[in-house]
């Protein structure tokens, strides 16, 4: 009773459909006993948000490898912002260069995650966060 | 949100607000004592929103039927949601919800809500929150409200008795008929869909199930078969004109209602008195004491039992 699971939707926005790495990292966080969300490839921003909403989500992570991060993650950001859930944490994935990654901090992105990266950061990461959240009291 | 107020979100429901839904529905899946305030304010011993259950074996087509199923009430002017469980891992208890998938070009219409569930260690084919999830849902003004299930096998029936009636997906190619004959899912469904008739198998498959109907408990009404295929479209038309006769009038919904609201009881009941009980071998004892106690041979479990009734003030039996 009164069990509290961590929530993630994972998603890959725009027209990418490699979907290895989604996949791998949505495993990781199920291994780690979370519930995650699996929306799929060929996501628009506004489809991911709205999904986001009516699941509940404590964190959304996108992957992205085609290189359109700078215009699909921030909108991803405004999409949800719009929808009263500026809340949700977001974070992401995928072939972004190390220059772009201050610009999608300032949009909203708790952290961006580049080739090399374990799956094992990213849970560490979620687990971190989610705590920081519960004591801050954000989410109850 | 800072803290969770039930009472303010079960107005939030009410109104139609698709984000106080939505935590609303965390909040019953949570579990605890704002989930039975946020209940009991939106308690409607008779909704006019139905609940169909949807279940059937793991890639029967389920998530794919609920798709075109979104789609066919929305042609009707009518505002679908759907509770779609996946099972939780019994070992990590993380689950990889992935009903939705098949049901995301419905994502951004206001008019539907689609909502994934992990089972979280409920049997059943269910998770334990679901009838309530569903009734939420029903009291946020979404109906038809579908409820899918986990993939099951030959036991897992719990939806029959949470939903107002049940479709049951079959595919070619699952087994012989000595699998239909000791399923227990061959119980259930008012109807019962034979899905993938483009798949070779169809007509043994057909063969199969119409034989073990003429095995249906006598006083119970036959269920109605159709076949189709999501995928090509094939018999979809019919699909949808059976379920929705059998949603609109072809079935007894107070008989339903009343055994759901028995339940309900029954159920709210047992989960009280566990907490209750619990409590009194806590407060009494202490739980680890009391093993102590047992190890020791100083009592048995079943003497602890008593007592702890008796101390709630029924007499020991």
């Amino acid at each position: 009773m009164g069990e509290r699971k961590i929530r993630i939707l994972i998603a890959k926005p725009g027209l990418d459909g490699h979907d290895r790495g989604a996949k791998y990292i949505a495993r990781a966080l199920r291994d780690a006993g979370m519930e995650v969300v699996y929306t799929g490839i060929r996501q628009t921003p506004e489809a991911i948000a709205a999904a986001a909403v009516q699941e509940d989500v404590d964190f959304v992570g996108l992957s992205l490898l085609s290189g359109a991060h700078n215009h699909l993650f921030p909108e991803v950001a405004r999409q949800l912002s719009a929808r009263g859930a500026s809340d949700i944490i977001l974070f992401g994935g995928g072939v972004i260069p190390d220059e772009d990654i201050p610009g999608l901090k300032t949009a909203g992105f708790r952290a961006i995650f580049t080739p090399g990266a374990s799956a094992s950061e990213v849970v560490e990461f979620v687990e971190k966060e989610f705590e920081a959240g519960a004591t801050a009291g954000t989410r109850a | 949100m800072s803290a969770i107020d039930p009472v303010h979100l079960a107005g939030l429901v009410r109104r139609g607000d698709l984000r106080g839904l939505a935590r609303a529905l965390t909040v019953v899946e949570n579990g605890g004592p704002e989930a039975s305030v946020l209940m009991h304010k939106l308690y409607d011993p008779s909704p006019a929103s139905r609940s169909v259950g949807l279940t059937g074996p793991p890639g029967a087509g389920k998530s794919s039927l609920a798709d075109v199923l979104i789609a066919h009430w929305k042609s009707r002017g009518r505002r679908p949601g759907v509770i779609a469980v996946d099972p939780s891992s019994p070992f990590s208890g993380g689950a990889i919800l992935g009903d939705r998938l098949r049901m995301q070009r419905h994502a951004c219409d206001p008019d539907v809500f689609i909502r994934s569930m992990g089972s979280r260690g409920h049997i059943g084919g269910l998770a334990s929150s679901t009838a309530q999830a569903a009734e939420v849902l029903a009291a946020g003004g979404f109906d038809p409200v579908l409820i899918e299930t986990v993939g099951v096998g030959q036991g897992e029936i719990e939806v029959v008795s949470v939903a107002d009636l049940t479709v049951l997906v079959l595919v070619p190619g699952l087994g012989d008929d000595v699998q239909m004959m000791k399923a227990g899912i061959m119980e259930i469904g008012d109807l019962i869909v034979l899905n993938k008739a483009d798949r070779p198998g169809m007509d043994q498959l057909e063969t199969v199930v119409r034989a073990s109907l003429e095995f249906v408990r006598e006083g119970r009404p036959v269920p109605q078969v159709v076949k189709c295929s999501v995928a090509t479209g094939e018999g979809l038309e019919d699909l949808f004109s059976k379920l929705d006769d059998l949603l609109s009038s072809g079935r007894d919904f107070e008989a339903v209602r009343r055994g759901r609201v028995r339940e309900n009881l029954l159920r709210v009941a047992a989960e009280q008195g566990t907490r209750f009980a619990l409590e009194l071998l806590e407060r009494s004892y202490g739980i680890e004491k009391a093993v102590d106690m047992v190890l020791a041979g100083e009592t048995t479990p079943y003497e602890i039992g008593e007592r702890i009734a008796a101390l709630s003030g029924r007499a020991p039996v």
